[in-house]
Order: C-alpha cells, then sequence, then structure tokens
C-alpha cells in the first residue's frame, strides 16, 4: 500500500520537478495581475470587512488556488492516461486503488501548495502582511485542496476523453471560483444566492482562510463540513478507477 | 518442459457495446513456452492481453494466472506478469531510471533491490549507459527495449508482449527477436501477440491463430505448416495471386513445366496456413 502511494506521487512530483520553472512562472502570473490590478487600482479607497481590498483579496485568492491548483491534477491524469497511456502501468500493477488515488491526491495538494507560497511571496512583496503561520490557515488549504483533488481524481477516471474533462472543469471550478466569496464578501448577495452558496465548499475555504489570516478564529464547522466531504469524494474516488477500465 | 499450465484462459468474452471482440476464446499456455497469439489487425490481439492484465473488463469467461484468478486474486495474479503494452507508454521526460525506479516501487521491490535490479536489466537489454538519458531522446528501438527492460524488473514468470516489434525496421527486429529469445530461455513464460508471420515462426513454440475474435487453431508452426504441405507455388491467373500446395519440390517442378504463366516457387510458411484455415491473408 505505502509503495504504490509513494510510486504514484513519487512520478508526479518528478514530472512536475522537471518544469518547476515554468509551472512556478505560469502559476505567478495571475496573482501578479491581480496585485496589480486590485492593488494599484483601487489602492486603500476600497475597504472591505475594515481591510485594505488587496488583503481581503490575496486570503480569497489562496482559496480559490487550492481549489485550482489541486483540481489541476485531473488534467495530468487525463494526460497520463489518454495520451501516454500511462495510468495502464498503474493499473496493471498489483498496488491498490486506494494507493493510487492517495498518490494522486497528495500530489495535487502538494501542487496546491507550491501556488500558494508562490501568491503569499508576491502577496508579500506588495506589501501584504497578515497572519499566515496558524494551523487554521494551513488546516484550510489543506482540507479544500483535499476535497478538490479527491473531485478532480474521481472525474478523471470517469470522463472517456480529455475534451470531456475541460468541459466539466468549467462547469464545477469557474463557477466556485467567482462565487465563493473569493473576490467579493458573500453577505452583500441576495438572500437565495447566500443559501447556494454557503453550500459551496469553497464558500467555507475562503472564509476560515481568510478568518484566520486576519488573526481570528475561524467557525470549526466550516472544517467539519470540509473534510467530510472531503472524505464523501475520496471515497467516491477510489470507487471510479475500477470504472476506467473499459 | 513441463507442462504447468501457467495461463488458463475459459469461455472468455468480451463485447464492446453491441459490437462483438472476443467470442469465448479458450486456452492453455505452459510454463517456460513461448505462445504466439497470431491474427489480422482487429482480431482482438490487445483485447485478450488487456483483460489478461487488468485493464479491460471481461464481458464473461475465467482467466487464472499462474493458478490465481485475476477477478478473486487480483493481486497476486498482477505480481505474476509483466507487459509490453501495444503502445510505448514510458514517461517521455523522465529518464529511463527513473522510468524504471519507479516501476520497482509499484511492484513493492526495496530500494536496494530496485537499484541492482534496475542495472541487471539495463545490462540485459544492452542499454546500461542510457541510464540517466532522458526516455523522450531514446530511438524507437531503444524504447521498446526499456519498456522490455521495465517488464522485467520485479522477475516476472509470465511476460506479455503485445506486437513487441511493430513499426521497427527489420535489423532492430531481429534483435528484438534475439533478446525475447533468451528471455524465454532463462525459463519465463512468453505471451506474444503479433501479425508478423516470421515473427510467430522463428520465435513460438506454439502458435494461436485468433480471426474476429474467434481462435482457429493451436498448434506449433511445424505441424501448421506441416498441415499445408512443403511447397507453395504462386501464379497470377485472371489478375489475381493463386497459390498451390506440394508435397515434394519435384512435383511443383512437374506442375511448372506442363503449365505456361509466371510461377514463383517458395517454402509453405505460416501465412500459408493462415491462409488455408481461414480464406484470407493475414495482413
Ligand atoms: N476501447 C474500445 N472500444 C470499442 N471497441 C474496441 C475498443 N478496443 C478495441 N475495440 C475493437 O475490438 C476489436 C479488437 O481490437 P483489438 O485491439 O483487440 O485488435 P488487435 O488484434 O489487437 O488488432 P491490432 O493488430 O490492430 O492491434 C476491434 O474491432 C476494435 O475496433
Ligand atoms: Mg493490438
Amino acid at each position: 500500500m505505502i509503495n504504490g502511494f509513494f510510486a504514484v506521487y513519487l512520478r508526479e512530483i518528478l514530472i512536475l520537478k522537471r518544469k518547476i520553472k515554468r509551472q512556478i512562472l505560469s502559476m505567478s502570473i495571475s496573482p501578479l495581475l491581480y496585485l496589480i490590478a486590485f492593488g494599484y487600482a483601487m489602492g486603500n479607497k476600497v475597504v472591505v470587512h475594515g481591510h485594505s481590498y488587496i488583503e481581503f483579496l490575496i486570503p480569497g485568492l489562496v482559496a480559490m488556488s487550492s481549489m485550482t491548483y489541486s483540481f489541476g491534477i485531473s488534467s495530468e491524469i487525463n494526460i497520463a492516461r489518454f495520451y501516454w497511456q500511462i495510468f495502464d502501468e498503474f493499473q496493471a500493477s498489483p498496488i491498490s486503488d486506494v494507493a493510487y488515488v492517495l498518490g494522486e491526491v497528495a500530489a495535487a495538494i502538494t501542487r496546491a501548495f507550491l501556488g500558494i507560497f508562490i501568491i503569499l511571496f508576491l502577496g508579500y512583496i506588495f506589501g501584504v502582511h497578515l497572519n499566515y503561520l496558524n494551523l487554521y490557515f494551513f488546516g484550510g488549504i489543506l482540507l479544500n485542496s483535499f476535497v478538490f483533488a479527491s473531485i478532480a481524481v474521481a472525474l478523471a477516471m470517469l470522463v472517456k476523453s480529455h475534451a470531456d474533462q475541460a468541459f466539466l472543469s468549467s462547469f464545477v471550478i469557474t463557477p466556485m471560483a467567482f462565487l465563493g466569496g473569493t473576490f467579493f464578501p458573500v453577505d452583500r448577495l441576495p438572500g437565495w444566492a447566500q443559501i447556494f452558496i454557503k453550500l459551496l465548499p469553497i464558500t467555507h475555504a475562503a472564509r476560515v482562510i481568510r478568518k484566520s489570516a486576519f488573526g481570528e478564529i475561524p467557525n470549526l464547522n466550516s472544517y467539519l463540513i470540509l473534510f467530510v466531504l472531503g472524505i464523501i469524494f475520496f471515497g467516491l474516488a477510489i470507487k471510479t478507477v475500477a470504472m476506467a477500465r473499459d | 518442459m513441463d507442462k504447468k499450465t501457467v495461463i488458463k484462459i475459459k469461455g472468455l468474452k468480451k463485447q464492446y457495446g453491441s459490437k462483438p471482440a472476443l467470442n469465448g476464446v479458450n486456452l492453455e499456455v505452459f510454463k517456460g513456452e513461448l505462445f504466439a497469439y497470431l491474427g489480422p489487425n482487429g482480431a482482438g490481439k490487445s483485447t485478450t492481453i488487456r483483460i489478461l492484465t487488468g485493464l479491460t473488463k471481461k464481458t464473461a469467461g475465467d482467466v487464472w494466472l499462474d493458478g490465481y484468478h485475476i477477478e478473486t486474486h487480483p493481486k497476486q495474479a498482477k505480481s505474476q506478469f509483466g507487459l509490453v503494452p501495444q503502445s510505448i507508454n514510458l514517461d517521455m521526460e523522465l529518464s529511463v531510471r527513473e522510468n524504471l525506479d519507479i516501476h520497482g516501487r509499484l511492484y513493492g521491490l526495496g530500494s536496494k533491490h530496485r537499484k541492482m535490479r534496475i542495472e541487471q536489466v539495463l545490462r540485459y537489454v544492452d542499454m546500461e549507459e542510457e541510464i540517466n538519458t532522458l526516455v523522450k531522446r531514446l530511438s524507437g528501438g531503444m524504447k521498446r527495449r526499456i519498456m522490455i527492460a521495465r517488464a522485467l524488473i520485479h522477475s516476472p514468470s509470465i511476460l506479455f508482449l503485445d506486437e513487441p516489434t511493430v513499426g521497427l525496421d527489420a535489423k532492430i527486429r531481429r534483435r528484438l527477436w534475439a533478446l525475447i529469445k533468451k528471455i524465454q530461455e532463462q525459463g519465463t513464460t512468453i505471451f506474444l501477440t503479433t501479425h508478423y508471420i516470421e515473427e510467430a515462426e522463428f520465435l513460438a513454440h506454439r502458435v494461436a491463430f485468433l480471426d474476429k475474435g474467434s481462435i482457429i487453431t493451436i498448434d506449433s508452426p511445424e505441424n501448421l505448416i506441416q498441415g499445408v504441405g512443403n511447397w507453395a507455388l504462386d501464379f497470377l491467373e485472371d489478375g489475381t495471386l493463386k497459390t498451390i500446395y506440394f508435397e515434394k519440390r519435384k512435383q511443383a517442378k512437374e506442375y511448372i513445366l506442363t503449365h505456361t504463366g509466371s510461377f514463383s516457387l517458395r517454402r509453405v510458411n505460416l501465412e500459408d496456413a493462415f491462409l488455408r484455415l481461414t480464406g484470407k491473408k493475414m495482413q
């Protein structure tokens, strides 16, 4: 079990390492643009919940990125599966489905953390000094990445082609990226929209990550919700590995 | 060769949707044997290997590898074999060593054992100098040899080779044949698919002819050829190539003398046996 898990994880990390410069560069682009656009353009004129907009934005970006980067493992899996057919290597080997899913999920979380460190670093350079060094902050990132990495693996196993994958992610990821309280406070939306949005994992992640970055103690129920969702999707992901055999 | 069965396939069927790909395949492969699964494009060769190796779900039937049923004991069954799939599936961006190392880990080999086996198998396929080369920089023939090396890392007792020489030139193909023969001679049971007649004829102890998902016959290449005759005489009649078979060369010569046309006399090969049994050409 542990060998299989590590083999899958190691492969993803070696591939990431091969293209690390490009990866860091591409992970820097959008936070840089956000910081320039919203940091300079809005400056200190816009205040949200007693913080400058850029201070409000950075934790939101962290929450969103922990989602998008960990979800990004689905396209890595797809390329390995449909293009290189390396997935066959795993399917033909005596590793368990749990080991496979765990390896991919761990790799997804690793990518998410890489992307987030880049955001925090860039934010720091732009003068955003928040309260990052606490378990609430990292716990929120970890759980959110876990949820979306598991969703990503499950979807990657269920799709029949790479094109399907792109189609699905525009349904899962794009709406959440905009609605989950990453760019604006959810409490300004109408009541019905708030109810819907509170059902999304990203809303809970954005909330706990932002609160903890502002030095407050977040609502622990949000962690519980993320944890339960993560376990459910992780279980689904394990079930879907067998379905990937045609 | 003792007669211990290491691959047993019983009533194996596969449907893709409503389209049948295998219609009840039965066969046994014995320990140490080199078994060739010969058939034209789309016969169901890869489908059979993919089911045996757990990549595709079967519709019906049973498969045992070294006594382990592939569904009730998948882990044990999967530990028995190495697989070289039809298309190259190495990690192009990783080095030869990294590719082999990941494979070794998948099969639970410890770090010392892995290091030793990587060196051994690379020496075996004569590629120890390429250990640190990125796979994308290797030639097609070299990639094939690395695929074989990778499949051997965990010292499997069965090796599945799905069209191992497809797309390679004649010289490199012969080199791979020598390697495959060497692997078999050291005791590994080999199940090989091919649509190259010479490949099966040169390598195999026994051959199964597969056509449209059904096995037509299973026998040694010698017996299959014997069944047809010894000499084949090709000639053109009304614009199509015809072939007649003879036991003795003298009989063929006599035929040429008593008929007009342009003839070409050659030894009978497996292609003739396939043509005789299925009424169609392999390639
Ligand atoms: N994933 C799939 N979905 C639908 N049909 C398939 C699939 N894979 C194979 N087939 C069909 O099943 C039949 C057998 O295919 P298979 O790949 O096993 O043939 P093969 O003998 O390996 O041929 P080749 O020499 O071309 O490799 C073919 O008709 C093929 O079109
Ligand atoms: Mg094939």
